[in-house]
């Protein structure tokens, strides 16, 4: 791997670029499909009804149990087997969405049962029906409490994103696979810029995390460490 | 009549919490509910606005009955405020926005009224300089005074009162007795489970000696204290005046 490589590699730097931006496209969508399911079942969870909780549960244990992979490919193939035509990047998206979901999930159950239980019967001792409570009581303070355990969420699906890569998503890795085909010599720089480019992008992420964390903090609402 | 209950039957388990409370309250009345821990003296103010719900017996305030079927349990609850042993105030909210919750979202105020009318509450508690402070920046004994103010907010018929003073210092124990007192004073229909037999014996109108899930004895605090008809009731007073020391 000599110099001229290197230098040579940075030529493509905006088409890596580029490949990441896609990546961190993703990342959005998966993380947004995750939340948003993730808070509902962690809410079915520890609140829901008896057969809803057990069908949380469920949920929870197929999307941990299934590898990755597996469910980018069987969404992707799955639909097309039912005339239904969705983009890779779609696909993508929501086989990692519904898996994030379920290790959101877990993490939002656990701070939602941190919670004492005193503040869901102050919140109906004042009149708030139970979802009342929930959303203007508890669900804030999980939140907050989540955050750490978010930020290691993030840094995993973060990389989760290169899986994409075998549905066909132009992604980063795609984009490095076609600098090493077009140039053989340059793969492994092509390869190590995108390592570099992940590098960054955890940073950043923990970084803006932590700042949040810093921001939303409230004197005695900590998560316990 | 304010409220009414009657036969309230509650059981966990093999155990039998309540069997079969009757009582009532009136308009503006003080009861203080005294008696040894574990006697079903929480539990019967949990059932009253049923965060416990009662086995048997049945509740009224005023005319609706409480236990009745078809009751809308919040818009009672928003009637009957409820002040806990541990506070329980909001952690991620200001002592303002603990007030403020239940008039904005349950009684639907406007930000500006609910405000207003939060500031207010909590100038009556003495606490309108501590409106932007968490509850854990505050003492045991302002956080009781917030959780006060949080229920008279809400306008309620009734204020239930659970050991309002054991989770505190006993330093802070007397601004929340003060606060309470004054409520008394002012009119507020108020039912108490409490240890304070001072307070017991010059606020309330009424106290009401439980123990083992009954009601022993009831009647006004100077007959009770000075010639208690039974002897259980005597002889709890005897063992709470030997640890608190000379009340009596």
């Amino acid at each position: 791997m000599s110099l001229t490589h290197w230098l040579r590699v940075w030529s493509y730097f905006p088409v890596l670029l580029q490949g990441l931006c896609v990546n961190l496209s993703l990342l959005g969508g998966l993380l947004g499909v995750g939340f948003l399911l993730g808070v509902i079942l962690a809410i079915l969870e520890v609140y829901g009804p008896r057969p809803l909780r057990i069908l949380a549960f469920g949920y929870s244990w197929v999307f941990r149990s299934i590898p990755e992979i597996l469910l980018l490919l069987l969404m992707w193939f799955g639909p097309a087997r039912f005339g239904l035509e969705i983009s890779p990047f779609l696909a993508a998206v929501i086989a990692l969405g519904l898996r994030s979901s379920a290790y959101q999930a877990e993490i939002f159950r656990g701070a939602l049962q941190s919670i004492p239980v005193g503040q869901m019967l102050a919140a109906r001792a004042l009149g708030l029906s139970r979802p009342g409570a929930v959303i203007y009581v508890l669900l804030p303070q999980a939140l907050r409490l989540s955050l750490a355990g978010w930020g290691n969420e993030f840094a995993v699906v973060l990389k989760d994103t290169t899986l994409a890569y075998a549905i066909g998503v132009v992604e980063v890795m795609r984009q490095a696979r076609y600098i090493g085909s077009r140039e053989f010599p340059l793969i492994l720089p092509a390869y190590l810029v995108v390592a570099l480019l992940f590098l960054a992008a955890t940073y950043a992420g923990l970084f803006a995390i932590g700042y949040a964390e810093k921001k939303l903090r409230i004197p005695g609402l900590e998560a316990r460490r | 009549m304010l409220l009414r209950v009657e036969e309230l039957h509650k059981r966990y388990g093999k155990e039998e919490v309540l069997k079969g409370v009757s009582f009532s309250l009136d308009k503006g009345e003080t009861k203080v509910i005294i008696g040894p821990s574990g006697t079903g003296k929480s539990t019967l103010l949990r059932c009253i606005n049923r965060l416990t719900e009662p086995d048997r017996g049945r509740i009224w305030l005023e005319d609706v009955e409480i236990t009745g079927p078809r009751v809308n349990i919040n818009r009672i609850r928003a009637q009957i405020g409820f002040v806990f042993q541990d506070f329980n105030l909001f952690t991620h909210l200001t002592a303002l926005d603990n007030v403020r919750l239940g008039l904005i979202k349950v009684k639907g105020l406007s930000k500006k009224e609910a405000t207003e009318r939060a500031m207010a509450e909590l100038a009556r508690v003495g606490l309108a300089d501590k409106a932007r402070a968490y509850p854990a920046e505050l003492s045991g004994g302002q956080q009781q005074r917030v959780s006060i103010a949080r229920a008279l907010a809400m306008d309620p018929k009734l204020i239930l009162f659970d050991e309002p003073t054991s989770a505190l210092d006993p330093e802070l124990i007397g601004e929340v007795l003060a606060v309470m007192e004054e409520l008394a004073q002012s009119g507020m229909t108020m039912l108490v489970v409490t240890h304070e037999m001072g307070f017991a014996r010059s606020m309330a109108d009424e106290i009401i000696f439980m123990e083992k899930g009954v009601i022993v004895e009831q009647g006004p605090p100077e007959q009770l204290f000075r010639t208690p008809k039974h002897p259980r009731t005597a002889e709890f007073l005897r063992r709470i005046s030997d640890l608190y020391g000379g009340d009596q």
